[in-house]
């Protein structure tokens, strides 16, 4: 997908929100990639971290928003023990994460979830699910 | 000796298996798990928003329990658990600014630095057991068991609060050579399962888990331990339906690290309530004249 890049892109806001939600510097990331390699759910995501990380430094809000990477994310937490930059790339995903779901957009709908699930589920799951997933 | 104890939730529903078998293990061992009152759910996962201070409620009143209630320590079995009170504890321990914020909030409840230390069971048998004595205590060792302890994510990352450093497996090592199985080295051991995304994405948590399952089956691994509920579902649980979508050749019984020491430990299988594993998990024990 070719993304387009100009001044009136950039959206400077997000980048702010985006830092101060995850406490983390984005600009320190130099793109080594080291974060999808060490990501066991990067097959299933439309955009590596690495990529994710790209576009959130050029403050591209709407690109990231259409990607599912931090829906598919499960915050086990390897790219941020890797990061040859130190920074803490799940805390990023998850100030992603937060910022689509806090306009009150759920990534799963809770009553739309069988009852046999329900049952079959650890609490844990559930519990952390609808933590991570919905609003 | 007593020491206090933090269930969690699922370990008194879906996971009891886990935790009756640790007190009847460490009954055995004359440690009593002293239950502490009026605990609550910790939250499960650990808030990684830097404005989210209402989620480190749950985990810091837990702690506040412990201290109250004379506590300088506690003990956690289910992973999820362990790693998000040690994480709401460090905070508590060195973040001045939220620690006052929380402090404050919680009013009604008595100030916490985060003075209780939080260990893992597997830390504190090595510590307070030891594995030697541990090694003693086994009367029905589980010789040639070809076990891989699995330790998944939160148990290692972050680094923080790992009960070892990253890429080190040595304390479920020992402990399961100590009750005399014979443990592979398992390359999968930190590999996520895919975690809470079994709630939305179904998918993908088949593939991670059955990737893991993949690893150990050619790494010549019988059976895996583990010490988190929600990795004993994906993992253990799923494996009839990972076997009907043909992701996996072959079944894994996967464990609970206390169930396979209470085996060791000669307590009657009936504690360990296998039935509530996938049944390969007994079948196994029972080809081996372990149970």
């Amino acid at each position: 997908m070719p993304v387009k890049i100009t001044p009136k892109t950039v959206n400077t806001d997000f980048i702010k929100k985006l830092e101060e939600l995850s406490g983390q510097n984005i600009h320190l990331c130099m793109q080594c990639g080291t974060c999808s390699a060490s990501c066991p759910m990067s097959e299933n995501m439309e955009f590596t971290p690495r990529k994710v990380m790209h576009l959130a430094q050029f403050g591209l809000e709407e690109g990231l928003e259409d990607v599912n990477t931090c829906k598919v994310c499960a915050s086990c937490h390897s790219c941020t023990v890797r990061c040859p930059r130190g920074i803490d790339i799940a805390r990023v995903m998850e100030a992603l994460r937060q910022m689509i779901l806090r306009k009150n957009i759920n990534f799963v709908e809770p009553s739309k979830i069988p009852a046999e699930t329900i049952k079959e589920l650890p609490p844990i799951a559930l519990i952390a699910g609808f933590r991570k997933l919905t609003s | 000796m007593k020491i206090k104890y933090y269930p969690g939730c699922t370990l008194k529903s879906k996971a009891k298996n886990f935790e009756d078998a640790a007190i009847a293990s460490l009954k055995e061992l004359d440690i009593e798990l002293e239950e502490i009152d009026r605990w609550n759910c910790c939250g499960v996962v650990y808030s990684l928003a830097d404005d989210d201070l209402i989620h480190m409620v749950a985990p810091v009143r837990n702690l506040i329990r412990v201290k109250e209630q004379g506590g300088d320590k506690v003990v956690i079995l289910c992973s999820m658990c362990y790693n998000t009170l040690s994480r709401a504890n460090l905070l508590m321990k060195e973040d001045e600014e939220k620690r006052n914020t929380i402090n404050s909030f919680m009013d009604e409840e008595i100030d916490y630095s985060g003075e209780v230390k939080v260990l893992h069971l597997l830390t504190f048998l090595k510590e307070e057991v030891g594995w030697d004595n541990l090694r003693e205590k086994v009367s029905n060792p589980l010789k040639g068991l070809k076990v891989a302890p699995y330790y998944g994510c939160t148990l290692q990352r972050p680094r923080e609060v790992g009960i070892e450093p990253l890429g080190s497996f040595e304390l479920m090592t020992e402990f399961l050579e100590a009750l005399g199985a014979d443990v592979v080295k398992f390359s999968a051991a930190d590999l996520c399962c895919g975690s809470y995304q079994v709630v939305g994405n179904e998918g993908v948590v088949l593939d991670a888990s059955a990737k893991i399952l993949n690893i150990a089956d050619s790494e010549k691994v019988e059976a895996l331990a583990t010490s988190c509920p929600l990795c004993e579902f994906n993992l253990g649980k799923r494996q009839g339906l990972l076997m009907e979508e043909k992701k996996i050749k072959k079944e894994i019984p996967t464990f609970y690290f206390t169930q396979l020491l209470a085996v060791a430990l000669g307590i009657d299988p009936e504690v360990c309530r296998f039935d509530l594993n996938a049944s390969a998990s007994l079948e196994l024990l029972k080809t081996r004249n372990y149970s």
